[in-house]
């Protein structure tokens, strides 16, 4: 019975169908160029770099993913080590990778190892800078004003008779001003973050620094520079504004050698701006020129607790310049011989 | 970075060689040797003076002016530490080296030798033998590890006195320096006032006092410091010993 509706149907079905169309002959299908790429996926599995823990597994990672996705997907199982105080990297003693790194570039296999280390709370260096700059501004101002229990009562509210001590405050505020509208629009930092244990050191010191400054000049007892007077106050101003429209230009060349949002590094050369030239001589110029300020500033208020602040700030520059220096001619091959970190020919 | 061989699951490993523990050369150990060597004679010295006075005068009193000269001089002599640790040839950190000879240095001769009315005083003599038998028994652990035979007795003293003598010696300074106040205060000591050409000033009485506040962080740490390490220290070798 079957088989008769078998034949039956088929050949109802011959009947009632319409005549086949023949499809067009298939087009020969050129042979692919490409051999058809499977996509591999990764496996990520982050140990402790301590303890070796494993602290997390993740599977069927896509192998172009940058380290900072691979940070987003470990926060998401660990929510209190947030990205940017995950330190990655394929050896526990090890470098940490960059965020941009792509996994599938990295000499892993598909299933990738990565040690993970806890850099601590962080901060922002926006943060950091701008506690750190608002303190000396505000604190300066306070004794300038002479705000009541810091001097003998009788001098409260009052202000020097010096006019040096006016031009001092008003270069001073103008100095912390500019870093912290700088710091709002012109940098272009390379982290986002620092320890936060630094704010508490960066604003002890700034901040320390500021307040015993800042007693001296405007205290009543202050003595106006003796050694060559006016003169020495005007030629002090004029080192002072000169460094800090250089350290200005500097901050700006170097804003210019980065597109916004980008973390690339170029050699810094001399623009048409003629403070910019000391990059000539210089690897590190916005210290040459905030040191420039500082002995400027100095030699303003002939006060040695300045002096001793430029001394420290002089100190800690060199050392970065001296980092910095090393990384340019690290990084760059063709690197000009000619330049020095921080003083010209001398340091 | 080139992209890693397709299969491979193992990751590549890292090889770590055995650190080999760069010491100081034959010509830096001999220098070493003999300068351990001269302190430690240095400080036996002082303790023999300190010994003789008490018998001579048969009080404890007023024994600072029988050893002032060697205290001074050894004392002042231990600075080249800072050096041989800068230079490389003692593994130590310059900093905390620094910061431990110079606070010395500093009671020494910016307390003791310039505040004379407080060289009579007994808290003089408590930090004074505290410092000797400390020093003696450091120069010659020095002195036996850089030889490589160090005897376990000097070891556990070096680890084991300090129990004692720290808490002594601090105990000396904190009065010596208390002492001096109501004399610096009086005699404005090193001191410089306002106004002045310089616009600066300072006040030696209160850095006295500041001075006197910061033993109350440091000193626990540094006390806590060597516990631990004489946990470390003697207590490897006793496992050692029960193997």
């Amino acid at each position: 019975m079957d088989a008769v509706v078998f034949k039956g149907a088929s050949h109802k079905e011959s009947l009632l169908a319409p005549a086949p169309v023949l499809p067009p002959p298939p087009a020969k299908r050129p042979k692919a160029k490409k051999a058809k790429k499977a996509v591999v996926f990764f496996e990520v599995e982050i140990l402790d770099a301590k303890t070796k823990d494993k602290l997390c597994f993740l599977d069927k990672v896509e192998p172009n993913a940058t380290i900072g996705e691979i940070k987003s997907m470990f926060h998401k199982s660990h929510p209190h080590w947030y990205p940017t105080r995950q330190s990655i990297r394929l050896d526990p003693k090890g470098k940490s990778l960059k965020d941009e790194d792509i996994l599938q570039h990295l000499p892993v296999g598909t299933t990738a190892t990565f040690y993970f280390r806890d850099l601590g709370a962080q901060i922002s260096w926006v943060t950091v800078f701008l506690t750190e700059y608002a303190g000396p501004l505000l604190l300066y101002l306070m004794f300038y004003f002479r705000v009541p229990f810091i001097y003998a009562p009788k001098y409260d509210f009052t202000t020097s008779k010096h006019w040096v001590v006016h031009l001092a405050c008003m270069c001073h505020s103008f100095h912390y001003l500019k870093r912290l509208l700088e710091t709002l629009f012109v940098h272009r930092f390379s982290h986002g973050t620092m320890p936060l244990r630094n704010i508490f050191k960066n604003c002890t010191y700034y901040w320390g620094f500021a307040a015993w400054m800042a007693y001296y000049i405007n205290h009543p007892l202050y003595t106006p520079p003796t050694i060559y007077g006016e003169q020495q106050v005007k030629m002090a101003l004029v080192i002072f504004l000169f460094c800090q429209i250089g350290n200005f230009s500097i901050h700006i060349a170097l804003r210019n050698l980065r597109p916004p949002g980008s973390k690339t590094r170029k050699i810094p050369y001399p623009t048409k701006n003629p403070f910019t030239w000391i990059f000539l001589l210089v690897s590190c110029p916005n210290y040459t020129y905030e040191l420039g300020s500082w002995l400027g500033f100095t030699l303003m208020t002939q006060c040695l607790p300045v002096a001793f602040f430029t001394a420290v700030g002089f100190i800690q520059m060199t050392v970065w310049a001296k980092g910095k220096h090393r990384s340019y001619l690290k990084e760059f091959r063709d690197y000009p011989p000619l330049r020095s970190p921080i003083l010209p020919f001398i340091l | 970075m080139t992209a890693p061989a397709m299969g491979t699951t193992k990751t590549t490993h890292i090889d770590v060689a055995p650190k080999k523990k760069k010491g100081p050369g034959a010509l830096a150990t001999a220098y070493l040797v003999i300068y351990n060597v001269v302190m430690t004679a240095g400080w036996l010295v002082i303790a023999v003076g300190l010994v003789r006075a008490y018998l001579a005068r048969g009080s404890y009193h007023g024994l600072y002016y029988s050893i002032e000269k060697p205290l001074k001089f050894f004392q002042t002599g231990a600075l080249l530490e800072i050096l041989h640790c800068a230079v490389g040839i003692v593994p130590s950190s310059v900093v905390l080296t620094g910061f431990q000879v110079l606070s010395r240095v500093f009671l020494t001769w910016a307390v003791t030798h310039s505040v004379r009315e407080v060289q009579s005083e007994d808290s003089v003599l408590l930090f004074v033998s505290a410092w000797t038998i400390t020093e003696i028994i450091r120069y010659s652990f020095y002195t036996f590890s850089l030889l490589n035979h160090l005897p376990y007795l000097i070891k556990w003293a070096r680890y084991t006195f300090f129990l004692v003598l720290y808490p002594m010696g601090v105990t000396g300074e904190l009065l010596t320096i208390y002492a001096a106040l109501p004399y610096v205060q009086k005699t404005g000591l090193y001191s410089i006032t306002l106004p002045n050409k310089y616009n600066f000033s300072f006040d030696y009485h209160t850095f006295l006092i500041l001075t006197m506040v910061s033993y109350i962080p440091l000193f626990p740490q540094l006390y806590f410091h060597m516990m631990r390490q004489r946990k470390k220290v003697l207590c490897h070798v006793e496992e050692f010993k029960t193997e």
